[in-house]
This record gives C-alpha cells, structure tokens and sequence, in this order.
C-alpha cells in the first residue's frame, strides 16, 4: 500500500529520538566545551620537542639538531639551525628550532625518523591565534614540554619510549643514521 | 449602481501555439550542496530534461603527482590520505601495495589481516555515508545521513585509536603498518562490527520500501553493462550494472583470497541498484571482518628496514578494490629516492566518464541523484 | 603473466620492452593493435584501467675510460629525452591482465593517438595527459584541459617545468624557500634567524 515505506521511516526516526535519551550509543554528541572536550589518549596534532629534566628544559631537551626530521618532513615546515659553542664547534644542540604549524598536517613521519626519541606528537588543538604567521610559528620554546607532560598525554607510548631508551643506555650511545635521502 | 462591476471578466487564454523554448545552459556549481565539493556541470535544458551535460573541475587540483615526484617515497604516504579523504585506509594501502610490488617487500601475516580489517571498515563507513548523502540528495534533508554519520563515528572512532587521527590516518607503511594494535581494540572493534548490521536493518526498513525512493531511483539513470566495461567504470557502479568483477575477487591482492565473501551484482544498472549494491556490500564487508576477526595471529606488523630505501630502476601499477572502485598507483622508479613517475588511476574521476550519457534525457533533479549515486569525492577527482 | 608473443609476431613493428614487461607502439598501429587486442578472443582486453604520461628529460653522463695508451678519455653518452603514455589493459571478460602498452614520442614534439574511439575510459585520462604534460592526443574527440583552468598557458608535470615566482611570505623559510624568499621580501626571510 502506497505510505507504508514513508510511516515505516517515521517509525524509525521516532525510535531513534526517543532512544536517545536512554541509550548512549544513539547519541555520541559531545557538547564542546561545556562538557569536556573529545580529545582522546590516541589523537595526533602537533609535534612537540621533549625535555627529561623539569627544572633544565634547554639542558636536558633530547634533541641534538641532526636534521633528520628537516629533511623527511614532507611539507617541508621544520627549520632547525644547530647551536655552535665559543669555537665554533658543533654543540648538538638546536639554536633555532621552529615549526610552521600552519604548514604541518600532523602526519608523524618527523616522529617516525627521529632516531633520538625527541619529536612526539601532541594532542592540543586550540591553537587559534589572531595573527596568521608569526603566531603560527612555533619556536623551540613553545615546543619544548617535559616527558610527564608527555606521559599524561600518552602514557603507554610514553612508557615504550622510556623503556627504550633505559635499554639503549646500557649499550654505547646511537650513531645518527643518515637516511638514504 | 451598474452590477457590471461585480461580474466576473473575461480572459483571453493564450493558446501558446507559437510558444517557442529555446535551449537553457546552467551552470551548475561550483558552490552548490548537491555537488558534493566544488564540482560543476554545464548542463543545457530543454524544460526540465537535460540534453547536455559537460563536468568541469579542477577547483581542488593541487598536482599531487608532481609533489610525490619531489618527496621521497615515505613522504607522499601521508599525501594519500587526502585524495579520498573518507577512505585514508585504503589509499595507504593502494600506495604500499604498489611500492611493495615494485621493490619486491613482503607484509608480515598480522599486518595483511590489520589492512584488510581496516580497509573493510573503511568500505563500511564509506558506504555508509554514501547511501546517507544519497537520501540527502533525494530530499529527505539531514535525518537519514545523520544515522550513517553516527555510525560512521564510531568506526572512525576506531581509527583514531590505532592511527592517532581520524581522517588521515596514515598508517600502512611500506612492508606492514605503521605499529600494532592497541590493547582492547581488537574487542572494542567486534563489538562496532556486531552492533553494524542493527544499523543495516533500520536503515533497510527506513529507506528501500519508501515509495519516494523507489520512483525516483527506479530506472533513472541506467547505465547499460556494456558501456560501463568500455568506459573503465569500476566499484559498486559497474557491478551495478551487473559485471561481476571485484579486485578482490579478481587479484586476490593481500589475503582476501582466505575469507568467505559474495560480490552482490545488480541487473538493471540504475540509481537504485547502485544504492542497493552498497547496503548488500555492507553486509559482505561485514562478513569478511568477523572472519578476519576472528583468525588474526600474533606477529610482527611492519618490517622496520623498509623505511627508507632506494628501489631498483623498475616500474609497478599496483591497484585495490576501493570503496568507490579501482584506484591504482602506477610508479616507476629511476634509483633515486625519489620516484621518477608517481601517477593515480582515482576512480571516481574516470567513473565520472559516464556521467553525460546517464543523465542525457533525465530531469534535472535527477541529474543531481545520478551524480550521488556515482560517489565522487573531488579530493580524488582533482588531485 | 600473458603470452605477448602472439601480439608480436602479428604485428612485427610492435618491439617488447622486457625490462617493464611492456609492448612499444608505434602511434600509426595504436589503433589498430588496441582493437585487436579487444576484440581477440584470447585476449579480450576490453577495460584500459590506466593512461599516465611519462616525461623522461635526456640526460648526459660522462665517464672516464682509460684508452691502452694511459691517457684517460672522456665519452659522453647522450640518452635523449622522451614522452611516452602508457596503457595499462584488462580483461574483463576473461579477467586476466595486465597488457602493458606504451607509445613513445619525442619531448619536442608530442604527438600520439588517442585510443579513446576504441576505449571510452581513456577520454578524462588522454585529457589529464594533455593538460599536465601536453601531449597531444590524434583522435581525441574532446582534447581540452581538464584539471587546470583553460586559459593556462603551461605543463605543470613536465619535469624542466618552472614553477612561476608567486612567493607566498611563510614563517619557516629555509632551503629553496629561502632563496625566494630573499629576493622578495629581504626583511621577511632574514626575521627567524634574528628572533632566535
Ligand atoms: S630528528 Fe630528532 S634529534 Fe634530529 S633534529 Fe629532528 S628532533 Fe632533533
Ligand atoms: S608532523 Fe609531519 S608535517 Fe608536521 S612537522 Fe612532523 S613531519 Fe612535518
């Protein structure tokens, strides 16, 4: 009979309205940001630099400016300049390290190649800003955050890389690997 | 008083006999919400029937191919994900599979159950919001596609916990994916697989016996089979039309050859067996993921060597069965890091091909149901 | 894999590329060997799942020899430059595949044939070819940019083509960016390094 397909439907929709309020799975809306926000344990934005000592970040940052993560960036928005000491040697330390988030897609490849564990993926997103480019611009003292703030965003893999690099302590430090690039 | 004044007038009818109609051309889009992205059709209109219809677009193309061919082979991988940005899964997958092809890498076991897996929720999801934006088309504004979305957040939910995003997941690498499976996604997945086909039931009732749907889908929009076999057209939209030729079936690529599936097959080829064919390739989709489910082993998920690596001079097309129909990566390699020719066979830009000749003497607002049922996404169709 | 010797020896100017597995066309056969090959019964390509243009710039590579006299000698060997577009067919019918077909022309003067009127598929893809690397398609019954908007004069995909100097200010200029940077904005582009 011509109708019934179009009450069938009404049926439906009116078991989801109802349903809503007492199954939870019918209704996954969050209300940002009253009631929290959705951000979960897993989500990548942006990379952050990590530092192991709270008092010293500029002493302990893991990262020693091998521009690994420069080069592989596919977007190409990290720009790293390598700290030189009163002689001119090199210090292993970056002086300038910025990125360009407005450029940087959150892919995790600078992650993914670094092999001193010192670039992590940061799961905060309200990043807005009124300026368009310098405020977009992350220099290496936005980036840098400690290792507990890293193991509250992402415990488990926090831990991972700690046991890691306790492991790797044991044996003679890492010899940066080039990449065939 | 005259009563003339309260009497009714005469009108003189014009008869029309020598009412001429010229030709209409509209151009329809780039900004209009039936085009699904910034699409255009030049469309001409006798009345209401289209008589010619040309598509144009272009507006999203950022030449994917040239910076692939200026990055290393690791860094276009997150490119991928933005081609068809409702199926990141299964253009990573399409990308590796093709680089795995040319440099000979073998996929450790876990990691080809992890692909097919994600690429069967990806086939869920995509599909499901397919036949939502359909309805959406079809008028039903908003309540229908909302369902499929919320389904669709719950899978994408699961993608967010193995790949860390959402949408552009990046996360097959070349020889595996990128790391293993959280603990407890593994239950948290067959729980979405088995509350899945609840949702396929109210969406059958709610939607394939509605008389709406049925008159204007029924017969608009044919596409004959043997056109479709000639102009390349591939995924739900030729099995529509009745040939029986899934990628999945057909290469066996990955271990698809292991799972117990059916390739639903329409007879008619019009818009609502394209729509039809997506419910049942649900219900398929379904079936393979509680198998695989079910058998996943314990293993290695990615063979770390195969980061970065320097691919001997050789050539590879390497292609999948998409949610919206083959997409091929033909590579070729000159040695460097860097691939020499990096090219994408999308497939909703070539089934869009057909789209003149299955709207050529519809109504205009049919136009707009053909083009839905094609599935495009111009993420893909410009690249 | 497929037999490619039948396709040989009935068309003797056909050359086989073994390194690729790929059939050489000639652009006076295309035609001809395209409807062959759909409509043989053995083969049965009857779906062109992919068309891409290749660009290949010539390259020049010197090496040193050593000649009996002790003397060294250079010899320059010259590998020209070519466009090619390559087919990749399928069969449908009989679901086997792929044959590899590809018609070689020269940078200059790219002219190939269209092998739309056999395969319908081809047309949006002969077009893309067209458009990004402008190679000119006989046959074509619709031979217009596709991804690029008409008026634009340029190949994008060819690889000796130069991207025009429409510097956007970005943050983070270094490496190439930063040598275009300087020219346009000398103020701009120097700002990180003074900031840190
Ligand atoms: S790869 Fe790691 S150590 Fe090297 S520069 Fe980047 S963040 Fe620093
Ligand atoms: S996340 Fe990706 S885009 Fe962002 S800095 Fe790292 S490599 Fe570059």
């Amino acid at each position: 009979m011509l109708g019934i397909g179009i009450l069938k439907g009404m049926v439906v929709t009116a078991k989801n309205f109802f349903g809503s309020f007492v199954n939870k799975r019918l209704l996954p809306t969050i209300q940002y940001p009253e009631a929290g926000n959705s951000v979960t344990l897993f989500s990548r934005n942006i990379p952050f630099l990590v530092y192991d000592n709270d008092e010293d970040p500029l002493g302990t940052m893991r990262c020693v400016a091998c521009k690994i993560c420069e080069k592989e960036c596919p977007p190409q928005c990290i720009y790293i300049v390598m700290e030189k000491d009163a002689n001119g040697k090199p210090a292993k330390r970056p002086k300038v390290f910025d990125i360009d988030i407005s450029v940087c897609m959150g892919c995790q490849i600078c992650v993914e190649v670094c092999p001193f564990e010192s670039i992590k993926m940061d799961s905060t997103f309200e990043l807005s800003t009124p300026d368009r480019f310098e405020g977009l611009l992350l220099k290496r003292e936005h980036l840098l955050k400690s290792n507990t703030y890293f193991h509250k965003i992402h415990p488990d893999e926090a831990q991972e890389v700690d046991d890691r690099l306790a492991a790797k302590q044991k044996k003679p430090a890492p010899t940066p690997s080039t990449p065939a690039a | 008083m005259s009563t003339e004044t309260i009497a009714p007038r005469e009108y003189q009818i014009y008869s029309g006999d020598d009412l001429r109609t010229n030709v209409l051309e509209i151009s329809m889009g780039p900004q209009h919400p039936s085009t699904h992205g910034v699409f255009r059709m030049d469309v001409s209109l006798d009345g209401e029937t289209v008589v010619k219809l040309k598509p144009v677009f272009g507006y999203l193309h950022r030449n994917h191919e040239k910076i692939a061919e200026t990055t290393s082979y690791l860094g276009s991988m997150p490119y991928t994900d933005r081609l068809d940005y409702f199926c990141s899964m299964t253009n990573n997958w399409a990308y590796a599979l093709a680089v795995e092809k040319m440099a000979g890498l073998a996929v450790p076991e876990r990691a080809e159950y992890i692909r097919v897996i994600m690429a069967e929720l990806t086939r869920l999801q995509n599909h499901a919001s397919l036949v939502g934006f359909l309805t959406n088309d079809l008028g039903a504004s908003g309540t229908p596609l909302l369902y499929a979305i919320r389904e669709r957040e719950h899978i994408l939910d699961l993608f967010e916990w193995a790949s860390g995003a959402r949408m552009m997941c990046n996360y097959m690498r070349f020889g595996g994916v990128r790391n293993d499976l959280p603990s407890g996604w593994l239950a948290q997945c067959k729980k979405v697989v088995d509350d899945f086909p609840a949702f396929m039931d109210e969406f059958e009732t709610l939607l394939t016996g509605n008389e709406i749907i049925l008159s204007r889908c029924q017969n608009v929009g044919v596409l004959p089979r043997d056109l479709a076999i000639n102009a390349s057209i591939t995924g739900p939209c030729l099995r529509a039309s009745g040939v029986d030729y899934d990628l999945r079936k057909v290469d066996k690529y990955g271990i698809y050859d292991r799972f117990d599936f059916k390739v639903p097959l329409g007879s008619v080829g019009d818009c609502y067996d394209r729509f039809m064919i997506r419910l049942l390739e649900m219900r398929e989709s379904v079936k393979i993921l509680k198998q695989a489910l079910a058998t996943i082993p314990e293993g290695p998920v990615n063979d770390s060597k195969a980061r970065n690596f320097r691919p001997k001079p050789a050539e590879a097309y390497g292609r999948i069965e998409g949610p919206k129909g083959e997409l091929g990566f033909y590579l070729v390699s000159d040695g460097t890091p860097k691939p020499h020719r990096y090219h994408v066979r999308p497939p909703s830009f070539i089934n869009l091909t057909v789209l003149e000749d299955m709207c050529l003497g519809q109504k205009i607002a049919d136009a707009v149901i053909v083009l839905g049922s094609i599935d495009i996404v111009l993420g893909e169709v410009d690249r | 894999m497929i037999d490619l010797a039948p396709i040989l020896a009935k068309f003797p100017p056909v050359k086989h590329d073994a390194a690729a597995n790929a059939l050489i066309v000639p652009q006076a056969l295309a035609l001809e060997v395209a409807k062959w090959l759909r409509d043989d019964p053995a083969y049965r390509m009857d779906y062109a799942s992919n068309v891409a243009g290749v660009d290949t710039l010539p390259v020049e590579k010197k090496t040193k020899v050593k000649q009996p006299d002790g003397t060294d000698k250079e010899i320059v060997t010259k590998k020209p430059g070519s466009m090619e577009v390559v087919y990749h067919l399928y069969s449908m019918a009989l679901k086997h595949g792929p044959i590899t077909i590809k018609q070689v022309t020269t940078r200059e003067n790219p002219v190939v044939t269209s092998l739309t009127p056999i395969y319908r598929g081809a047309e949006f893809q002969e077009r893309e070819a067209f458009d990004l690397y402008g190679i000119q398609f006989e046959g074509h019954p619709d031979l217009r940019r596709i991804l690029m908007w008409d008026e634009f004069k340029d190949f994008p995909m060819r690889k000796d083509y130069v991207e025009p100097d429409d510097y956007e200010y970005e943050p983070t200029p270094h490496d190439a960016v930063l040598a275009k940077a300087k020219a346009h904005y000398p103020k701009a582009s120097t700002s990180t390094e003074a900031a840190s």
